[in-house]
């Protein structure tokens, strides 16, 4: 096992295999969806073989691979995985197997182009967690953009084109100056590998350029205050499948790139300007909060709960400077863990809310939270669930939801209780948004005749939504094996961060 | 006695006539293809007398590439030039203005 | 010997219950769903008095083991895991025994109702949360105890979830217990940072490096850390124990079926944060700061709310209010370092108030789900059990010798008199004021219920079909009449030791050390320790309540109900006029309500607009997105007057560069 390029696989066998799908063509819908669901299956069970190989108690990189690639830049086809990566990969390449199975029925139009699109993007997005070369996660960051571009802007709703150009546009910005820094730091370390560049000492006037070329890039993914704008746009015009992606995956690249660009490369420059992050998170969590509040349309509710999650991610990475500055280790590592399980926790959780949006769009056709209400007296499993999620979203323990955030709050307290009160704000103003979406829509006396003749789901959504649901769950009764598999790298961050580069 | 002087006015004369016949030429699309023949001659005229000048035939040699390279150029633009009146019924250079921004 | 497995069968046989009534509902049936719940909070219920037996009788030894790691990073843990000591194993046996009454209860009470497995599912599933609550043995745990509660109470209050009513009250109890929560996670926070630990042997072991302890909250104040960590704690308790401020939910809370306010917003979920208080005593302890405060806010609930009560008309509503004050107590006794005066209260309450609430149940029933006291009265000859137990709970409540509540009562009021904190004058006072106020709303729901004229009338044309809701208020299809044997069983065996258990308990768990090492209380603080100096048995205990305060001061809140209501019934109204003010302000339960309303609700609604308008869409979006993008357009407006889209342009564009380049060559000499 341990001789084949797994990684290489993982990241080659889905995009590869959007070429038969394809081939399938516009006639043979069916084919392209089983082929689809068996290249999706492979995948993910070729991302479970990397827990078996795995070695939990090191930080350093693994399944490594490496061959010559741009020699005249000295960039490298370099892959390698930590037990970070390998969680998020495994998050997305099962992400991508609910959502080829919630696609189902639900895309009839060129289902053979949105499948192949499906599977390229699953691909890019591994290739972007498993590069461990500057330039070829560059390549990954901007290539995955096409066939989400593709995505949203083809099957997506009426004001697509607005939002995708918005989506590109903003991320384009964000990377752009990313690849300035990936550039700089190629110049003084003279290769693309990230590990050198992590080791290559830096002043304090390059630490705070690249920190900030950094900060955009991945400000913009997270979607952090004030760059978030694009996100309620995106997901309102997203299909379902997309918008579950966007949500579960591919706001974690940039929760990503700040645990392996950012922080490492710059880390006094990160300690230095730690406050400004940690203040836009706290407003992340407060302001989007109130402002999920009064959302009328159910998806921008739910994409706006997102930026007020991924405030939680961002708070967790940067409190870490204030306790490793008092000493408090322990703390350190917790924060981090805290916001990784918050990556996966809002990994699930979103994509799982978003799915039950979807499974109610499909049969109304609007995404209005005033045609909607009293859905659990003809929906009831779905009500189950959508009740379930929203609790898991609003951090309710037993749920994955409250992990990451409890994690979060203990270690922000310790940084400062102002910090830890702010953050423990979700707790009031997320159930505030949440309940109050789930009672306009799930309870009350059945709205119109339009709901009243709404289905109860089918086996497939419960298939899919079920899945999201014991993860869910599991997650929040028993977190520690995911917490294990992040803590070697994690530890080896907060040491590295420890250090000064000046 | 025409010295090399002589030929390199007269080429630079050509020119500028090929040159003004682009500019000045509002009209046809015909002028403007002539003008850049005759810019290309120009140039002709240029690499023949600096051939011999430098008793290089190297020059001479480029001077058929370059009436080769013109006549499939003229045959082409022509053909595009047909398109043109096919299409849009005229070959009035001040009305084809597609790529006004 | 007390077994992992034993309680693991206690904990997790609800869930399973809960799992099979609620998943399978359709599949197994009504019967095979509240079988299955029944029984497996059955087996609860008797392995939790097999494990009380053991660690009262049995000589076994408190029990303290994580089950499994929930996460470990670095040196710090998260446990899940079990601590069973006597004040555990009092909570165990007292939730379980509720939980199974009312479970029986249901079968009748629900009998009709289309939601009925989902019922039972929701309530083994709070059995199953208040176990895991009582049962943690560290704060992580608890707080997910806390919040399945708190969840399975979001589910029952809405579980009628047509009536607007029962989904706007769900939704605010659960927001303003989040309110509480917040505090919770805080203090939980606070006692990691401190302490260094989940786990609660291992903090109160701690706990003593508290003292002196300090922390800079607003630049130059320095905290006490044990007020600290105490008050964020408390303010959890204050939201799940529903304290003022954050009481506002349990009233509504009634929208839910009479079972849960039984079980849940009675006896239970509510007292988990008396519970939580006595558990945290080794933290408590440290801070008279804390101490004082809760003492306050416990006697200004169990005073204020329980004038409330007075005015109420709905039935359930009197015993809700009177609830909330009697968590006053519970809280007023914690705060005076009573913590098992306010244990012991907190089990004779949840007999005689569970009692109480299935009683009231069993009234509405008969009275076809009405429960307006303004259309009962006279109700005692139909319903002979109902009418004699619920007197028996009413005694208690209003503290009579020698029904439970007596007992629980007084000592508190006693506990409160002896103590030397900052506050305590004011709480006595109120604490004994409130008995004169629980006497008084106790007595007048019992006359306006059961005693006096029929203010109902009995027409069998009045109704058509089946519909309960919709009926004039105070007509009746056919007479009231006495419910079945599952409504009265409950009833009498709640009774019983809504009478006896006062008596038989108060010397052991008061003044014979039962809680051991399970609370810890400072020898300065130690007002149970003063009075048991005077205490000998529960015989003189109860001699003593005749020349007492508390006893007399009850005496005259029933000696003035009844002249009102039995003697005159006209003279209520016309009391009611002349205290105009106060009365309206009772009536609008001094406004909370509205003001939370405005000030949060629509407040919260109007500052989101207004963030995202002005924010999101003006500011970001506005400005900075569509504001770059004009730019570029309005700088491309300016340039695309360059492309003409004439060739010769272009043409002539070209040859000037190259003029221009060739010059550039020529004049500075490089090629």
């Amino acid at each position: 096992m341990s001789h084949w390029p797994l990684l290489s696989l993982l990241i080659w066998v889905p995009i590869a295999g959007a070429i038969p799908v394809l081939f399938a063509g516009q006639n043979r819908p069916s084919t392209a969806r089983w082929l689809t669901l068996l290249i999706s299956l492979v995948t993910f069970i070729l991302s479970l073989a990397l827990l078996f190989g795995y070695n939990y108690n090191s930080g350093a990189m693994q399944f490594v691979e490496s061959h010559a690639w741009l020699p005249a830049i000295h960039s490298r086809y370099g892959l390698g995985v930590d037990g970070i990566s390998i969680a998020l990969i495994i998050l997305t390449s099962f992400t991508n197997v609910l959502v080829v199975v919630g696609a189902w029925e639900v895309i009839r139009d060129k289902v053979h182009q949105y499948m192949a699109a499906m599977l390229v993007l699953t691909g890019l997005m591994i290739g972007i967690f498993a590069a461990t070369d500057a330039l070829l996660f560059y390549v990954f960051f901007e290539a995955m953009l096409i066939p989400m571009f593709i995505i949203i802007g083809v099957w997506g709703g009426p004001r697509r084109i607005y939002a995708t150009i918005k989506f590109f546009l903003f991320t384009m910005f964000g990377s752009i100056f990313m690849l300035l820094a990936l550039i700089f730091l190629y110049l003084k370390t003279g290769n693309f590998s990230i590990a050198a560049m992590q080791h290559v000492p830096l002043t304090m006037t390059e630490q705070t350029w690249i920190f900030f070329s950094f900060l955009i890039a991945f400000a913009v993914k997270v979607p952090m205050v004030p760059v978030h704008t694009w996100l309620p746009d995106a997901h309102v015009e997203a299909p379902t499948g997309g918008s579950v992606v966007l949500a579960a995956v591919m706001l974690k690249i940039g929760g990503y790139g700040f645990i392996r660009f950012a922080l490492p490369i710059t880390p006094d420059a990160a300690d230095h300007f730690a406050w400004l992050v940690i203040t836009l998170s706290l407003i992340a969590i407060i302001y989007i909060g109130y402002v999920a509040l009064v959302q009328e349309d159910m998806k921008k509710l739910v994409a706006y709960s997102s930026v007020a999650h991924m405030g939680f991610v961002t708070l967790g990475l940067f409190i870490v400077f204030i306790l490793i500055r008092d000493g408090s280790v322990d703390m350190a590592k917790l924060g981090i863990q805290g916001s990784m399980v918050q990556m996966i926790s809002h990994g699930f959780i979103s994509g799982a809310m978003f799915t039950s949006i979807g499974v109610m769009y499909d049969r109304m056709h609007t995404r209005m939270i005033k045609d909607y209400g009293g859905l659990a007296n003809v929906m009831p499993w779905f009500a189950l669930f959508m009740v379930f999620f929203g609790l898991a979203n609003a951090g309710l323990p037993g749920t994955s939801g409250f992990v990451g955030e409890f994690m979060v709050i203990i270690a922000s307290f310790h940084a400062s209780p102002w910090i830890g009160l702010a953050a423990a704000f979700t707790l009031v103003i997320g159930a505030g948004y949440t309940l109050w979406l789930i009672k306009r829509v799930v309870w009350g006396e059945v709205r119109s005749p339009e709901v009243a003749a709404m289905k109860d789901i089918s086996a497939r959504e419960i298939f899919v939504l079920a899945s999201f649901a014991l993860l869910v769950l599991w997650l929040g009764f028993w977190p520690e094996p995911l917490v294990h598999l992040i803590h070697a790298p994690i530890t080896e961050l907060v040491h590295t961060l420890g250090h000064s580069k000046l | 006695m025409i010295t090399l002087a002589h030929y390199i006015v007269f080429a630079a004369v050509l020119f500028c006539i090929a040159l003004a016949g682009i500019f000045i030429n509002r009209k046809n699309v015909i002028v403007l293809l002539m003008a850049i023949e005759l810019m290309l001659l120009a140039v002709n005229v240029n690499f023949i007398a600096f051939s011999r000048y430098l008793g290089d035939v190297g020059g001479q040699v480029f001077v058929f590439f370059i009436l080769t390279v013109a006549a499939a150029e003229s045959a082409i633009g022509l053909g595009i030039l047909t398109l043109i009146f096919r299409n849009r019924r005229t070959i009035n250079v001040a009305e084809i203005d597609d790529l006004h921004g | 010997m007390l077994s992992m497995h034993t309680l693991l069968i206690i904990a997790l046989a609800p869930l399973a219950g809960a799992a099979l009534a609620g998943l399978l509902g359709r599949q197994i049936g009504r019967v095979g769903a509240h079988s299955v719940a029944t029984l497996s909070v059955a087996v609860s219920c008797v392995l939790s008095f097999w494990v009380f037996y053991q660690l009262v009788w049995g000589g076994a030894h408190s029990f303290n083991e994580n089950l499994y790691t929930w996460f470990q990073v670095g040196s710090f843990s998260a446990h899940v895991g079990f601590l069973v000591d006597r004040l555990t194993a009092l909570m165990m046996v007292v939730v379980t025994f509720i939980s199974l009454m009312v479970h029986i209860y249901t079968i009748g009470y629900m009998a009709d109702d289309p939601g009925y497995q989902r019922f039972f599912s929701y309530i083994a599933l709070f059995t199953f949360s208040m176990l895991m609550l009582v049962m943690s043995n560290n704060f992580m745990q608890l707080f997910f105890g806390w919040e399945a509660v708190g969840l399975v109470s979001y589910l029952l209050i809405g579980f009628w979830y047509k009536r607007p009513t029962a989904i706007y009250a769900n939704l605010k109890a659960f927001l303003v217990n989040r309110v509480g929560d917040m505090g919770f996670v805080l203090g939980i926070a606070a006692v990691v940072y401190f302490l260094g630990t989940l786990d609660y042997a291992q903090a109160f072991q701690r706990a003593p490096e508290l003292v002196g302890r300090t922390i800079q909250i607003l630049p130059g104040h320095a905290w006490s850390a044990a007020t600290l960590i105490s008050l964020l704690l408390f303010a959890g308790a204050m939201g799940k124990s529903a304290q003022v401020p954050l009481h506002v939910w349990l009233p509504d809370s009634m929208e839910g079926p009479t079972p849960i306010s039984a079980l849940i917003h009675a006896a239970t979920m509510v007292t988990a944060g008396v519970f939580m208080v006595a558990r945290m005593s080794p933290l408590f302890e440290l801070s008279s700061t804390a101490l004082s405060f809760v003492l306050v806010i416990g006697a200004t609930t169990a005073l204020f709310l329980g004038l409330v009560s007075i005015v109420q008309h709905d039935i359930k509503r009197v015993i809700a209010y009177s609830t909330l004050s009697q968590l006053g107590y519970m809280v007023a006794a914690l705060g005076a370092s009573a913590y098992a005066a306010g244990i012991f209260h907190l089990m004779t309450h949840a007999f005689f108030k569970s009692l109480l609430f299935l009683g009231a149940g069993s009234v509405i029933i008969a009275m076809h789900h009405e429960q307006d006291m303004r259309h009962m009265g006279g109700l005692r000859k139909y319903m002979p059990i109902t009418y004699i137990t619920m007197w028996v709970g009413s005694l208690a409540l209003s503290g009579i010798p020698p029904f439970a509540g007596f007992y629980s009562k007084d000592s508190i009021i006693e506990a409160v008199s002896n103590a030397h904190l900052w506050g305590s004058g004011y709480a006595y006072w109120s604490v004994l004021l409130g008995v004169f106020v629980t006497a008084t709303y106790t007595f007048r729901m019992m006359y306006l219920t059961f005693h006096g004229k029929e203010r109902f009338r009995v027409d069998p044309h009045a109704v058509k079909g089946d519909e309960h809701a919709s009926h004039e208020p105070g007509v009746l299809a056919h007479p009231p009449h006495e419910s079945s044997w599952v409504v009265t069983l409950p009833l009498i065996l709640l009774a019983i030791p809504s009478l006896l258990i006062g008596a038989v308990a108060i010397k052991p768990l008061l003044f014979g050390g039962f809680f051991g090492s399970s609370i810890y209380v400072l020898p300065a603080h130690n007002v149970l320790a003063e009075m048991a100096g005077h205490f000998q048995d529960w015989e003189s205990f109860t001699l003593h309540a005749f020349v007492s305060a508390p006893f007399w001061v009850a005496m005259a809140g029933i000696a003035v109900t009844s002249y009102v209501y039995l003697v005159k019934p006209s003279l209520a109204g016309r009391i009611a006029k002349g205290l105009g003010p106060l009365y309206r302000v009772l009536c609008n339960k001094f406004y909370f309500d509205e003001l939370y309303f405005a000030l949060f609700a629509k407040g919260g609604v109007r500052l989101g607009r207004g963030l995202w308008k002005a924010g999101d869409s003006t500011l970001i979006d506005g400005a900075m997105v569509n504001g770059s993008v004009s730019l570029v357009a309005r700088l491309a407006r300016f340039f695309r007057v360059l492309q003409s889209g004439y060739v010769y342009h272009y043409a002539f564009a070209m040859i000037l560069g190259l003029i221009l380049l060739l010059a550039g060559f020529v004049f500075t000499g490089h090629a």
